[in-house]
C-alpha cells in the first residue's frame, strides 16, 4: 500500500457566490468573529461548552453575541450530551464547543453517542496553531483523526475565510439525510487571523446527495405485500421520529390495521395507548412485540436498522418474514437482514407514499385481513402483559417509582434516562404518547447520559417539564452538570433509582454468573458483599451532594411517600430537583432475551418461557 | 473469498485517503491493494482499491459505506473482462557474468525493461496484470531476488466511456 497520500496538496475549488443568492456585504472580522457570526446565521441559539487555550479567541466575541447563548458546563462530556438532548427536544442541530487536546477528547463519548443514535450535532473544537500541528504541542490531539469513525463528517479549517463555509456545511450535513455528528476543528491562529465575513457561503459538497424520495415501484410492491400478508408488523425505528413522520405513521397504521412496534429509539413515535401498539421489541421488549416479529410473515421496517438488541440471534430472527426495509441510509438496507423490498428515502415521504399505495390496493379490492393475527396478538397481550412484583419487605419497587413519575408528570414532559435497568423500566413503564418525549442513549449505551441530556432538553424547551430517570451508577458519572443547571436556571428534575448497585450488570451476574457480584456493589452498607439486602448507595449522600450543587433534594424510602414526593418535585420549578429513591436491589428487568440467543427463547420472567402453543408438534 | 476492483473518485482534499482506509479497517473489510492519483481533473483524485470479500453482500456494504463518505464522488466496480488492470514492479535480481544473459532473456520474454545494471545485480521494471508479474517473479526467483517493490493495481474500463464525466459535471454544478 502506498504510504504517501497523493490526494493532498492540490488547490481547492475557490468558493464563488451562488448566482442570484442574496449575499451580505463582506465585513472585516477576525476568524473568531466569523465563527460567531456564522453560528448566528445558521440559527444556533444555544452552545454548550468550556473555554480553554486554543478556543479562547472564539469566546471573546461569543460574550457579545445577542443571538447565541453559551451555557458553561462543568465537563465537556456534559456539553456533548446536553447538545444531543437539546437537538432531540427541539429538532434543531445541537452545538457543543471545547478546547483542543483533553477538551476535545472529552467530547469523544457524546460524539460517538450521537453517531450511533443519528443525532444532529456540531462539535466545534479549538486546535493548536497551524504551524504547531503535528509537533505534539501542549494540549494537541488529532481530534479529526480520533473522531473519524464516529462522525458523519469533519472539517479541519486551514484558512480563516473558510470558516463560514465550514459551519454552514457542518450544519447542513449534521441535519440532512441520516442526521449525525459533524466536527469542526479550528486552529487558534485561524481564529485570530483577519478575514472577511459574508453570508451565505457557497456550499461545496458535490459528493453529498442524500436520497429522500422513495422509488415508486418499490412503494407499490411494499403496499402489495402489506395487503397480501396475513401476519404483518410495522417495525418503527428512530428514523420516523427524526423525519417528523409520526402523523403519517398513525394514518398508515390505522389504514392497514397492522400491529405497530416502536423500538427504544422510537418510543412516542406511535402512541403507547393506541390499540394497534404492541410494545417495544428486543432484548427487554414486550412478549407480544418480540413474538409478533418472530411469527410475522411480513416486517415493514421504517427508519429502523435491525440492531442486535432488537433481533437477538440474527440467524433465527423472524424466520418466516419477508422484509420491506425503508431507510434514508442505503447502507442500512441489507446490512444485517436481507431486504425483499428495499426502499431508500426519508421516512415521512416513504410513509406518505405508502399510504397512497395501500389506499389504491384497497380500492382495487385487496383490503388485507389480519383477523386471525390479531387473535394471536391479543391472546399474547392478555397473557403476558408487562408487569412487576412489589417487594415483600416493604421497600420501594423501582418499576413502581418510574411508573408513578410517568403518571404524575405534567403533559408534554420530556424524559431522559441513563443506561441500565432504570432505562429499560423507564422505556417499559412510562407511557409515551408523543414523539421526542423520550431521550436516551440507545446505540452507544452511554451511562451518565441522563443528567446532561436533560439539561440540554430543558435549555431547548424551557416551558416543558424534564425528568431525568437515572441510576445511582450513572448519576455518579455526570452529576456535576446539576451545578450548571442550578447556575443557569435550567430546573430539571432527577430521579435517582438508587439500588446501591450497577443493576443491569448485577442482573446478568444473577442470571449468568452464579450470583457472584464482582464489582457491581456501589454501596458500603449492609450487603456490601452482596449477601444481605442493600439500603442503596449512601456514600456519597446524594441528597447532600445535590443540595451542595444548588438543587432541591429529598430522599424517598417508603411506598407510602412516593406520590407525595413526586408531586413535591413537580411543584418546585425555581431550581433543579433531585429525588433519591432507595429501591429494592433484586428487582430485575423482564421480559428478557439473553444476549446471543434467539428471540424464540424470550423469558417473560425468570424461568418462565411463554407458551405460544408451538411445542405441540415436539 | 473473491477479489473486486473498485475505482473510487474522490474530492482531491487533505485527509480523504485517511477517511477511506479508516473506514476499511473499522468495518473489517480487507484491502488487497490500493493506488491513488490525481485524474484529468485536478479537483478529483482516483483511488483504485482491490478488495477481498467473503460474499457478494459485503461488497455491497463496502460500496454503500464508501458512498456515505462526504468526499466520495463516485464508485465503479471494474469487471476484469471489461477493464485493463495494471500494476508495476521494480525488482533487483542478483546477477553475475554467468547469469546476466539468462536474466535479460527472461526480461525480454515478459516484455519488461532493464533499468539498472551493476556487477552484482540487475534492476528490472515490469508492468502488467497480476498473473504475468507473478509468473515473471517466479522465473527470476532462482537467481535471487534482493529487493522487490510493487505498486497497487490501477485499472481503467475498456471502450470510449469515461467514469469521470458525470462526477466532473457534479463538481462543476456545486461550485
Amino acid at each position: 500500500m502506498p504510504m504517501t497520500e497523493q490526494a493532498t496538496g492540490a488547490h481547492h475549488p475557490q468558493p464563488r457566490p451562488r448566482s442570484g443568492g442574496q449575499q451580505s456585504a463582506p465585513e472585516q472580522v477576525t476568524g473568531a468573529q466569523s465563527l460567531v457570526r456564522s453560528l448566528e446565521e445558521v440559527g444556533a441559539d444555544t452552545v454548550f461548552g468550556i473555554p480553554g487555550g486554543t478556543i479562547l479567541p472564539a469566546y471573546d466575541p461569543l460574550m457579545d453575541s445577542k443571538r447565541v447563548r453559551h451555557v458553561l458546563v462543568r465537563h465537556e462530556q456534559g456539553a456533548g450530551h446536553a447538545a444531543t438532548g437539546y437537538a432531540q427536544a427541539t429538532g434543531k442541530v445541537g452545538v457543543c464547543m471545547a478546547t483542543s487536546g483533553p477538551g476535545a477528547t472529552n467530547l469523544v463519548t457524546p460524539i460517538a453517542d450521537a453517531h450511533m443514535d443519528s443525532v444532529p450535532l456540531v462539535a466545534i473544537t479549538g486546535q493548536v496553531v497551524s504551524k504547531a500541528i503535528g509537533t505534539d504541542a501542549f494540549q494537541e490531539a488529532d481530534i479529526v483523526g480520533i473522531t473519524m469513525p464516529i462522525t458523519k463528517h469533519s472539517f479541519l479549517v486551514t484558512r480563516a475565510e473558510d470558516i463560514p463555509q465550514a459551519i454552514a456545511q457542518a450544519f447542513h450535513i449534521a441535519s440532512s439525510g441520516r442526521p449525525g455528528p459533524v466536527l469542526v476543528d479550528i486552529p487558534k491562529d485561524i481564529l485570530q487571523a483577519r478575514t472577511t465575513f459574508s453570508w451565505p457561503p457557497v456550499m461545496d459538497l458535490p459528493g453529498y446527495r442524500p436520497v429522500t424520495k422513495p422509488h415508486a415501484k418499490q412503494i407499490r410492491e411494499a403496499a402489495r405485500l402489506i395487503t397480501q400478508s396475513k401476519r404483518p408488523v410495522l417495525y418503527v425505528g428512530g428514523g420516523v421520529t427524526k423525519a417528523g413522520a409520526t402523523a403519517e405513521l398513525k394514518v398508515l397504521a390505522e389504514l392497514t390495521g397492522a400491529p405497530v412496534t416502536t423500538t427504544l429509539m422510537a418510543l412516542g413515535a406511535f402512541p403507547d395507548s393506541h390499540p394497534l401498539h404492541v410494545g417495544m421489541p428486543g432484548m427487554h421488549g414486550s412478549v407480544t412485540a418480540v413474538t409478533a416479529l418472530q411469527k410475522a410473515d411480513l416486517i415493514v421496517a421504517l427508519g429502523a436498522r435491525f440492531d442486535d438488541r432488537v433481533t437477538g440471534k440474527l440467524d433465527s430472527f423472524a424466520p418466516h418474514a419477508k422484509i420491506v426495509h425503508a431507510d434514508i441510509d442505503p447502507a442500512e438496507i441489507g446490512k444485517n437482514r436481507a431486504a425483499d423490498v428495499p426502499i431508500v428515502g426519508d421516512a415521512r415521504e416513504v410513509i406518505a407514499d405508502l399510504i397512497q399505495a395501500v389506499q389504491k390496493e384497497h380500492s382495487d379490492g385487496h383490503p388485507g385481513d389480519y383477523t386471525a393475527w390479531w387473535k394471536d396478538l391479543d391472546r399474547w397481550r392478555e397473557t403476558y402483559p408487562l408487569g412487576y412484583d412489589q417487594p415483600d419487605n416493604g421497600s420501594l419497587s423501582p418499576q413502581n417509582v418510574i411508573e408513578r413519575i410517568g403518571q404524575l408528570a405534567p403533559e408534554g414532559t420530556i424524559f431522559t434516562a441513563g443506561v441500565g435497568q432504570h432505562q429499560m423500566w423507564a422505556a417499559q413503564f412510562i407511557e409515551y404518547e408523543k414523539p421526542s418525549t423520550w431521550l436516551n442513549s440507545g446505540g452507544a449505551g452511554t451511562m451518565g447520559y441522563a443528567v446532561p441530556a436533560a439539561m440540554g432538553a430543558k435549555a431547548g424547551a424551557p416551558d416543558r417539564t424534564v425528568w431525568a430517570i437515572d441510576g445511582d451508577g450513572c448519576f455518579q458519572m455526570t452529576n456535576q452538570e446539576l451545578t450548571t443547571c442550578a447556575l443557569n436556571n435550567i430546573p430539571i428534575k432527577v430521579a435517582i433509582i438508587n439500588n446501591g448497585a450497577l443493576g443491569m450488570v448485577r442482573q446478568w451476574q444473577s442470571l449468568f454468573y452464579n450470583q457472584r457480584y464482582s464489582n457491581t456493589v456501589l454501596h458500603s452498607g449492609p450487603g456490601a458483599t452482596g449477601t444481605e439486602p442493600s439500603a442503596g448507595t449512601r456514600v456519597p449522600d446524594f441528597v447532600k451532594l445535590s443540595e451542595a450543587m444548588g438543587c432541591y433534594a429529598i430522599r424517598c424510602e417508603s411506598p407510602d411517600d412516593l406520590d407525595k414526593v413526586i408531586e413535591e418535585a413537580n411543584s418546585v420549578n425555581d431550581r433543579p430537583v433531585v429525588i433519591d429513591f432507595i429501591v429494592h436491589e433484586d428487582a430485575m428487568v423482564w421480559p428478557m432475551v439473553a444476549a446471543g440467543t434467539s428471540n424464540d427463547e424470550i423469558l417473560a420472567a425468570r424461568d418462565v418461557r411463554p407458551d405460544f402453543g408451538d411445542n405441540e408438534d415436539d | 473469498m473473491s477479489k473486486h476492483t473498485l475505482s473510487v473518485l474522490v474530492e482531491n482534499k487533505p485527509g480523504v485517503l485517511a477517511r477511506i482506509t479508516a473506514l476499511f479497517s473499522r468495518r473489517g473489510f480487507n484491502i488487497d491493494s490500493l493506488a491513488v492519483g490525481v485524474t484529468e481533473h485536478p479537483d478529483i483524485s482516483r483511488i483504485t482499491i482491490v478488495v477481498n470479500v467473503i460474499e457478494a453482500l459485503p461488497l455491497e456494504q463496502v460500496t454503500k459505506q464508501l458512498n456515505k463518505l462526504v468526499n466520495v464522488l463516485k464508485i465503479v466496480e471494474l469487471e476484469p473482462g471489461a477493464a485493463v488492470q495494471r500494476e508495476l514492479v521494480l525488482v533487483k535480481v542478483r546477477a553475475d557474468n554467468e547469469t546476466r544473459s539468462q536474466i535479460v532473456e527472461i526480461v525480454q520474454l515478459f516484455r519488461a525493461k532493464t533499468v539498472d545494471v551493476s556487477p552484482e545485480a540487475v534492476t528490472i521494471e515490469a508492468t502488467g496484470g497480476a498473473d504475468k508479474l507473478e509468473a515473471m517473479l517466479k522465473m527470476l526467483e532462482p537467481f535471487g531476488i534482493k529487493e522487490l517493490v510493487q505498486s497497487g493495481t490501477i485499472a481503467i474500463g475498456r471502450g470510449s466511456r469515461s467514469i469521470t464525466d458525470r462526477s466532473l459535471r457534479a463538481l462543476e454544478r456545486s461550485a
